[in-house]
């Protein structure tokens, strides 16, 4: 068994909520009351006009690849024996655009590109949080 | 248009010779490098009366290396946003110097980072370090090392505009070229275990194996020890310095990250760069060495556009023109050092562009451009396809 990933720390109180709603595998986003404008990652504030009056949403877990890489080498020992695997900017359908992993595909190198739809699929995690990542649509 | 300033001039460097630096320290490299920077201006310890350091030792510079040093420093900046941090200092020194805060002002690096083994591009080396922070927490997880950040820019760039590995490995061919001329770069690759130390080809770069896709081991800079001093001194002082003065007549900063909308191909350069050429009031063809931070050959071609040496998108064809090489016939020449790709890289290497501009413009490169007038070193700090700065100097001598 490979040693277990990162996990988010707590305290941190802009990111709890969020992964907090993992726990449900529901993956959250913020809008602005004030400017309409969606944030993400999670914060207290608006990063567009600084309002403070912030509303959380589900999101369907539906998006498009915006770009990736395979890393073929990562020392940390979680990561350091998986074999190939694809990291991702994700650009979900509601309008934010997240880092994440994509699973699901039998060769990362050849089966990842740029533009394919892709859903959310949890990843649970010892700690009782759930990664979101995502898989072809 | 803005009147083009010859207040502020780098009179002294000193570039830490060795890669490999076992049982010495940071601060003993930063002194070291400080008092021979100091030599090579002709100027003394007692004259440095503003210290720039970006903290990378222990403990907190600001408070605790005017001590070790022995200096009363009347102004201290230890602004530290990566790579980049040592434009940043430039930027301000010519900002305190003008204010006529400063007349002699230092800026320090150190870095063990070979010895230490420190895992800079495939370790995810920081993740459960230090206190959280939301983006620790929305990064740390999958996996992410900064080599794959970087990937992630090369991939988006790609897809845009067709860039091809091979128009990115020209960078790497060049840089190289130019590394096998300085016998410090040749000695670095021998010290830190390069295999066929040699000039390379395109083919060489695209057989190097995948470290993450697209970037392949010779797109990515080396890690090692080192570290440098840089003097910059104002106009009176300049004067009666042992070197020829280079002129800093301009520069900008920026800060970039990663946007819900935001171009991944576009860096924090489009905003420092054209505050710094206009400050200047030069053109980027009218360059004649770029100095740009190459942690990657991908970080060069998306500065390059960025800094409006070509239109966005069109770094490729632009690179692979019949320039970058110091004797090519079209400007510019980048990293005539041999870059971090090829030279020195100890995590931190903004330093070492404002060094190498230097050395151009007073004549002393060991891949000499001929009659070099004009130079930019363009730093980048923290990561290009995340959070990340830039900090763009222009260059000139008399």
């Amino acid at each position: 068994m490979p040693a277990p990933r990162p996990q988010p720390r707590f305290p941190e109180p802009d990111t709890q909520p969020f992964w907090e709603a993992t726990k449900e595998h529901r993956l959250t986003y913020q809008t602005c009351r004030t400017c309409s404008k969606v944030v993400f990652y999670p914060r207290r504030h608006c990063p567009h006009c600084g309002g403070r009056d912030l509303e959380w949403h589900d999101s369907k877990g539906f998006g498009t690849v915006y770009t990736y890489s395979v890393v073929r080498l990562n020392r940390h020992p979680a990561f350091a024996d998986l074999g190939p695997y694809a990291v991702a900017y994700v650009d979900l359908d509601e309008g934010f655009r997240m880092l994440t992993n994509i699973v699901g595909v039998a060769d990362p190198v050849k089966d990842v590109r740029i533009g394919m739809r892709v859903k959310v699929r949890w990843d649970d995690q010892e700690s009782g949080i759930s990664l979101p990542m995502f898989e072809p649509a | 248009m803005a009147v083009q300033s010859r207040d502020a001039a780098i009179v002294g460097i000193y570039e830490y010779p060795r890669r490999r630096a076992p049982g010495v320290s940071v601060l003993q490299i930063k002194a070291e490098c400080a008092a021979r920077a100091l030599e090579d201006a002709g100027l003394t310890w007692k004259d440095v009366d503003g210290l720039y350091d970006a903290q990378d030792g222990p403990g907190m510079a600001g408070l605790s290396l005017a001590e070790y040093f022995g200096f009363k420093p009347k102004v201290i900046d230890t602004t530290a946003v990566g790579g980049s941090s040592y434009e940043f200092h430039a930027s301000h020194a010519l900002r305190d110097i003008q204010r006529g805060k400063v007349k002699v002002a230092l800026l320090t690096y150190g870095s063990t980072a070979a010895s230490d083994a420190r895992r800079i591009g495939t370790g995810g080396g920081m993740a459960g370090w230090g206190a959280p922070s939301p983006l620790s927490n929305m990064t740390e997880p999958w996996g992410m090392t900064l080599i794959s950040n970087y990937a992630m820019v090369a991939h988006r760039h790609m897809y845009q505009y067709g860039t091809t590995s091979e128009q990115l490995a020209r960078i790497a061919v060049a840089t190289r070229a130019h590394a096998m001329r300085n016998p410090e770069a040749v000695q670095a690759m021998k010290d830190l275990e390069f295999e066929n130390i040699r000039e390379i080809t395109v083919e060489d770069v695209l057989n190097s194996r995948m470290i993450a896709d697209p970037l392949h081991l010779l797109d990515c800079c080396m890690i090692s020890d080192g570290g440098g001093a840089v003097v910059i001194a104002s106009r009176e002082v300049a004067r009666d310095t042992r070197q020829k003065p280079v002129w800093i007549i301009g520069a900008g900063e920026a800060t970039k990250y990663v946007e819900n909308d935001g171009d991944i191909t576009v860096s924090a350069a489009a905003q420092s760069g054209p505050v710094a050429f206009g400050e200047a009031g030069v053109r980027p063809d009218e360059i004649d060495v770029a100095m740009i931070y190459d942690s990657f050959t991908i970080t060069v071609l998306v500065c390059l556009e960025d800094l409006g040496f070509c239109k966005k998108g069109e770094g490729g064809q632009f690179v692979s023109e019949d320039r970058l090489h110091f004797q090519a016939k079209l400007k510019p020449a980048l990293n005539t050092d041999g870059g971090g790709l090829s030279s020195n890289h100890p995590g931190m290497r903004g330093i070492f562009l404002l060094i190498e501009a230097t050395r151009q413009l007073r004549g002393q490169s060991t891949s000499q451009v001929p009659d070099a007038k004009l130079a930019v070193a363009h730093g980048n700090g923290g990561q290009l396809g995340g959070n990340h700065t830039a900090g763009t100097i222009i260059l000139a001598r008399d």
